[in-house]
């Protein structure tokens, strides 16, 4: 995908990888809405971002919502829309661990865990329904549901958030088979040096984890290249030559 | 036609395998088919067009700065320049009909109307028609404006209506003052039967705008022009449709307006279009329209007529009235090819 003058939104953009997908996006010229909760620490990268996209004629923009939020969905939709067209690609980058630390998840509350599906799951779900139809229509665009390799394995302690990501990788699976025009991949960006992965595990060394400039800026870079294959689930080393 | 001869409103959204399709053609009345079937009535090497625009928190509730309460309500899209053409009418929420509504107050150049943290500046006034601007930062502003603001509400339906109650599927910029409503009818299940049938979609992003507002200087305008965009690929499309005999079939009034303006302009359109359609209106690009069941003498009746005759049109409702069809945005639609 050509990304110059495209127009992207991406969810949980004041942080972590959203934010670092969002600045690798303008600075190769395209019109990027990032999505967060915390309007201060959004106007922050807002900034960050726009600033490494001013020679490539990027733009950034910021809208302070819940993703986890029924009412917010078109909110996000409609805001960003006006702001920058029909949107080319979406990333889904906002995810959440549940309370800290994080429980057996025969301790884990139900709420507990329809609050993480809600951020996680539904919140993913609702954006790309409203999003990935107008997709069709025009005949192509790109979803990226961020996921983790607690989709796959089992990992005690990470049974919420698991749970949330395996039921996130078959959504891309379904819509990819449902929406032939439109690409869907479920991406692992492995063990980063984030504030998530801080909360999960303190007492990692950090000297082992990749930071999310490099992986956001990786995932652009294969965006770019264009040989995304709908429906697949992929990880940081499987797209990074 | 007398006042008995109308159809029920719908109450509330219906899925889209809830609407039926009264078909009208050839002069009659040739029969009904369920939504999720609407496929069968095209025929291969037809193309069927939908509005692409998404629906605009368009009814905004402001206050002036002296405290008065009135609704401001956008008639066309947020420009680049952040301003849009608007209404004002009286206080009131969905339930009380905006025919009933105390007049809204008088507003100046220059004052500022505010909503939660929307703030809307007044740059000019025409009577009730206004334009206003977006004060402050773009993106906050729409934000704010996307929270403030509700989709244009209707008084017959009990519940109010949020924004997910006024998309179409796959509707992607937000034009539009009203829900295109008609293609409704028109979800992925209905977009998948269409292209197996060999029926080709194609899309205008058209700002269907304000239907009667209940003030006589405000609905004598209607329609308003309105923000129109064809491009170059759905019109080579009705191109090649027509060339080889196929139908087009434009899913809402507004997808007339759009196509019909293009149509004029030789090619593609964007801009903004004043174009009526009425009795003896030549149809240069559409050959059937889907709208919903709206009694006579309202604008959107005029542009039927350019369809079918007085006298098949009335047959079309005797014969809504007698299958129970009900009428509104929420309602069932004809297929009406000229």
């Amino acid at each position: 995908m050509k990304l110059a003058g495209r127009t992207a939104l991406i969810t949980g953009g004041s942080r972590g990888l959203g934010r670092e997908v969002g600045r690798a996006l303008v600075a190769r010229g395209a019109r990027v809405v990032l999505v967060a909760r915390d309007a201060a620490a959004l106007d922050e990268a807002v900034e960050e971002v726009r600033a490494a996209g001013a020679a490539a004629g990027g733009e950034a923009y910021g809208l302070a919502f819940d993703v986890g939020a029924k009412e917010d969905a078109h909110r996000i939709a409609g805001a960003a829309s006006a702001l920058i067209g029909p949107i080319d690609l979406l990333v889904h980058a906002a995810s959440t661990l549940g309370p800290l630390p994080m429980p057996l998840l025969a301790d884990t509350p139900c709420e507990d865990l329809a609050a993480v599906l809600d951020v996680n799951l539904l919140g993913p779900f609702r954006l790309t329904k409203i999003v990935a139809g107008s997709m069709a229509l025009r005949g192509g665009g790109l979803v990226v549901f961020t996921s983790s390799d607690a989709a796959v394995e089992a990992y005690p302690r990470w049974g919420a958030y698991g749970v949330s990501k395996a039921a996130q990788d078959h959504l891309a699976r379904v819509f990819a088979v449902e929406m032939p025009e439109v690409g869907f991949v479920a991406f692992d960006p492995g063990e980063m040096d984030t504030k998530m992965h801080a909360d999960a595990m303190p007492d990692a060394d950090r000297a082992t984890l990749a930071s999310p400039e490099v992986v956001g800026s990786a995932l652009v870079r294969w965006i770019a290249r264009g040989d995304t294959k709908s429906g697949a689930r992929v990880t940081v080393k499987e797209i990074t030559r | 036609m007398n006042a008995l001869e109308t159809v029920a409103p719908a109450m509330a959204p219906r899925a889209a395998r809830d609407v039926r399709v009264l078909v009208v053609g050839a002069g009659r009345v040739l029969g009904e088919i369920a939504g999720p079937r609407f496929a069968e009535a095209l025929e291969p090497g037809d193309l069927v067009v939908v509005n692409d625009a998404a629906t605009l928190p368009a009814s905004i509730p402001v206050r002036t700065a002296h405290g008065e309460e009135l609704e401001v309500r956008l008639a066309g899209p947020i420009e680049p320049s952040a301003e849009a053409d608007a209404v004002l009418l009286g206080s009131g929420d969905w339930r009380t009909p905006t025919e009933k509504r105390p007049a809204p107050p008088a507003v100046a150049r220059g004052e500022v109307l505010r909503g939660g943290d929307l703030a809307l500046e007044v740059r000019s006034v025409a009577g009730r028609r206004v334009r206003v601007r977006l004060a402050g930062d773009r993106a906050r502003a729409l934000a704010a404006l996307w929270s403030v603001g509700r989709p244009v509400q209707y008084a017959y339906v009990p519940a109010p209506l949020a924004l997910w109650d006024v998309q179409n599927a796959w509707a992607a910029e937000p034009w539009a003052v009203e829900m295109p409503s008609a293609a409704r009818l028109v979800d992925f299940a209905v977009l998948s039967s269409l292209r197996a049938r060999g029926i080709a979609v194609a899309t205008v992003t058209h700002a269907a705008g304000l239907s009667d507002v209940g003030s006589p200087p405000i609905d004598a305008f209607l329609p308003f022009p309105e923000r129109s965009r064809v491009t170059s690929a759905t019109m080579r499309a009705v191109r090649e449709t027509r060339a080889r005999g196929g139908r087009v079939v434009a899913i809402g009034t507004s997808v007339v307006r759009a196509l019909e303006t293009a149509a004029r302009a030789g090619d593609v359109f964007d801009g903004t279009t004043d174009l009526r359609i009425g009795p003896g209106t030549a149809l240069l690009a559409t050959s059937a329209l889907v709208t919903g069941v709206h009694a006579a003498g309202t604008s959107h009746h005029a542009l039927l007529a350019a369809f079918a005759s007085s006298e098949v049109l009335a047959e079309a409702m005797r014969a809504s009235v007698a299958r129970g069809l009900l009428g509104h945005e929420h309602g069932d639609v004809w297929l009406v090819w000229r």
